[in-house]
């Protein structure tokens, strides 16, 4: 080996590894350093006061419930795109990238314009005693809204890699339409569905910025843990700040750890 | 059970797969369809399977009419070229899927996979995943699969074609015994002549959307009816309006009535056949095929004079109709 590849192969290396340092590993690591600054003790009454807990509450909740509904919506727009031919089909397909290519402000000023009490949906909703903006169902929308691609992105490439050849097998065995997708389909593309999972859970645990427009942000009411970290930092309160920032990436990373245990576990049967 | 195509047509947008298609499948036999890459033989077992829907024409299984039937209940079986193996499933798993999702009872499937397991002689696999098979053993447990439910029909979309040569023939020979034994009406495509011949008891010869020609083995190669069949179930030389098969040009030393003269090009010898190339006297080409017997009595050699006489010949008029020459004397 000559002295100068090995030279790029290591120059590579320190770049890739320098690159991750500045951008990514020293930023949050100081985030872990500044909690401890902050001291234990207050990190955890700030976590455990009710707003605190409300907000954790508030944003579980939120993964909850868009989590599950992008998945089916996922799984099934995936499964149009790969499987089925019909007019219209590039248009479906563009128009699922959208939260992906507008910035999560615009997301959230854009279902104000929809959803608020003068929007042209939201009157008629706020005289039938139904309040979307500044309320939880706002704030479910727009977390629904900005982790929509994560499922089908995932699930389209693994849907297109297997082919369709099990499911007519399927079908000539005699198993219906949902036989096949239940017995055959799914567990094909579980680990696709898997990874989708995983990054609109952690998209919509960190959501901010249409969270932030929807909701009006009332403390204890409307509060999710980002907005919870932003407030708390604004008001020169570290302990909260930097507890919740770490307690929030705690839950993202140990989502991503299940999930790569359970594929390791699988994968050593 | 017995299958009529009656007027089958199939168009993928623009392009026709499947022309005006009439095909009849007797009870209990073993028929290949076969034709070269885009024929539409493909197509039309799928459209007997149900995994297409044909834009005209019907199908019947044991004469019932079965066009509007969906796949999963015209109890066909069905056999892909790349396998189609439930890859998250075992053996075990792959075979019994088919009974399980018309729950059947367990003890029942147990005993029916056992059974099949035997009869495709999987045994010790069982509980291997498809991953860990070699394609010739994927193949027999899709084969297996297919069989588990009892089909009505057995279709098989190029079964060997995934498959190396000496397991290919190997199979081939073992799908022979297998309708032997299961006796279940068999279809299967092929775009390889010899593989339709030694298995099949009917060929079916099919060529851009339509059926050139359908008979036994010994029929198609006898009697064509078109020189495409002609030259796709066997070779063949051609010269002026005439279409001679090797083994009917015979070679002499001796100038005979309706003999020409050759120059032997080269000579190629396959074990006991021997293959002769010949040049004629206008520039024409002309292969000959031999015993090793016949060529060592007539003592060939390259470069060599010889006169070559077609003993048999076909012609086939412009509406390929054929006539047989036999220009024995």
């Amino acid at each position: 080996m000559s002295s100068r590849s090995r030279l790029g192969r290591y120059g590579l290396r320190f770049f890739a590894l320098g690159y991750l340092a500045f951008l990514l590993v020293m930023p949050v690591g100081m985030v872990f350093v500044r909690m401890f600054d902050a001291g234990l003790g207050d990190v955890w009454s700030a976590i455990t006061s009710p707003d605190g807990v409300h907000a954790f509450y508030l944003t579980l909740l939120m993964v909850l419930i868009a989590v599950p509904l992008n998945t089916i919506f996922g799984i099934g727009c995936a499964l149009l795109l790969v499987r089925t031919e019909f007019r219209g089909k590039a248009l479906l397909n563009a128009v699922i990238d959208i939260p992906f290519a507008i910035s999560p402000v615009v997301i959230g000023l854009s279902l104000v314009l929809v959803y608020g009490n003068f929007g042209w949906f939201g009157g008629w909703l706020a005289d039938h005693g139904i309040q979307v903006i500044f309320s939880v169902p706002g704030m479910a929308l727009a977390t629904i809204f900005v982790s929509l691609p994560f499922v089908v992105r995932e699930v389209v490439p693994v849907l297109q890699e297997i082919g369709d050849e099990q499911e007519q097998a399927a079908r000539t065995l005699g198993a219906s339409p949902w036989q096949t997708f239940g017995r055959v389909t799914l567990p094909a593309i579980r680990w696709g569905v898997a990874y989708g999972v995983v990054l609109s859970t952690a998209r919509a645990l960190g959501e901010f910025g249409a969270v932030s427009v929807v909701s009006g942000r009332i403390t204890g009411q409307t509060e999710t843990v980002p907005l919870f970290v932003q407030r708390a930092f604004t008001n020169f309160d570290p302990a909260g700040a930097y507890g919740a920032s770490v307690a929030l990436a705690l839950i993202a990373v140990a989502t991503l750890l299940i999930m790569n245990f359970a594929r390791r576990k699988e994968a050593a049967t | 059970m017995s299958i009529i195509i009656d007027g089958a047509t199939k168009r993928f947008g623009a392009f026709t797969a499947l022309d005006n298609v009439s095909i009849e499948v007797p009870d209990g036999s073993l028929t290949a369809l076969l034709g070269p890459s885009g024929s539409g033989k493909s197509t039309l077992l799928r459209v007997i399977a149900g995994l297409e829907r044909p834009d005209l024409g019907e199908v019947m299984i044991g004469g019932g009419d079965v066009t509007r039937i969906p796949v999963e209940e015209r109890g066909v079986g069905f056999v892909f070229q790349h396998y189609a193996a439930f890859k998250h499933m075992t053996v075990r798993g792959n075979i019994a899927f088919g009974l399980q999702v018309r729950k059947r009872p367990k003890a029942e499937v147990a005993a029916r996979v056992d059974e099949l397991i035997r009869l495709v002689h999987l045994e010790g696999f069982a509980n291997r995943y498809p991953a860990q098979l070699s394609g010739g053993q994927r193949q027999r447990m899709a084969l297996a699969r297919a069989l588990a439910v009892e089909p009505r029909v057995l279709l098989l979309d190029e079964p060997f074609g995934a498959l190396d040569a000496t397991v290919r023939k190997e199979l081939r020979e073992w799908l022979r015994r297998l309708h032997d034994e299961v006796h279940v009406t068999t279809i299967f495509v092929t775009h390889d002549q010899e593989e339709a011949m030694d298995v099949a008891e009917q060929i079916v010869v099919m060529r851009d959307g339509h059926v050139e020609q359908a008979g036994s083995p010994v029929e198609l190669y006898e009697h064509p009816a078109t020189e495409f069949v002609m030259g796709f179930v066997g070779e063949v030389n051609r010269r002026g309006a005439l279409f001679i098969r090797p083994h009917d040009v015979e070679l002499s030393h001796l100038r005979e009535p309706g003999a020409e003269e050759a120059m032997i090009e080269r000579i190629v010898h396959l074990g006991f056949e021997v293959r002769v190339a010949l040049l004629l006297a206008d520039g024409d080409r002309l292969w000959a095929q031999l015993s090793r017997t016949q060529a060592q009595e007539l003592e060939l050699a390259h470069g060599q004079i010889v006169y070559a006489r077609p003993s048999r010949a076909r012609v086939f008029d412009e509406e390929g109709e054929p006539s047989t020459a036999e220009l024995a004397a």
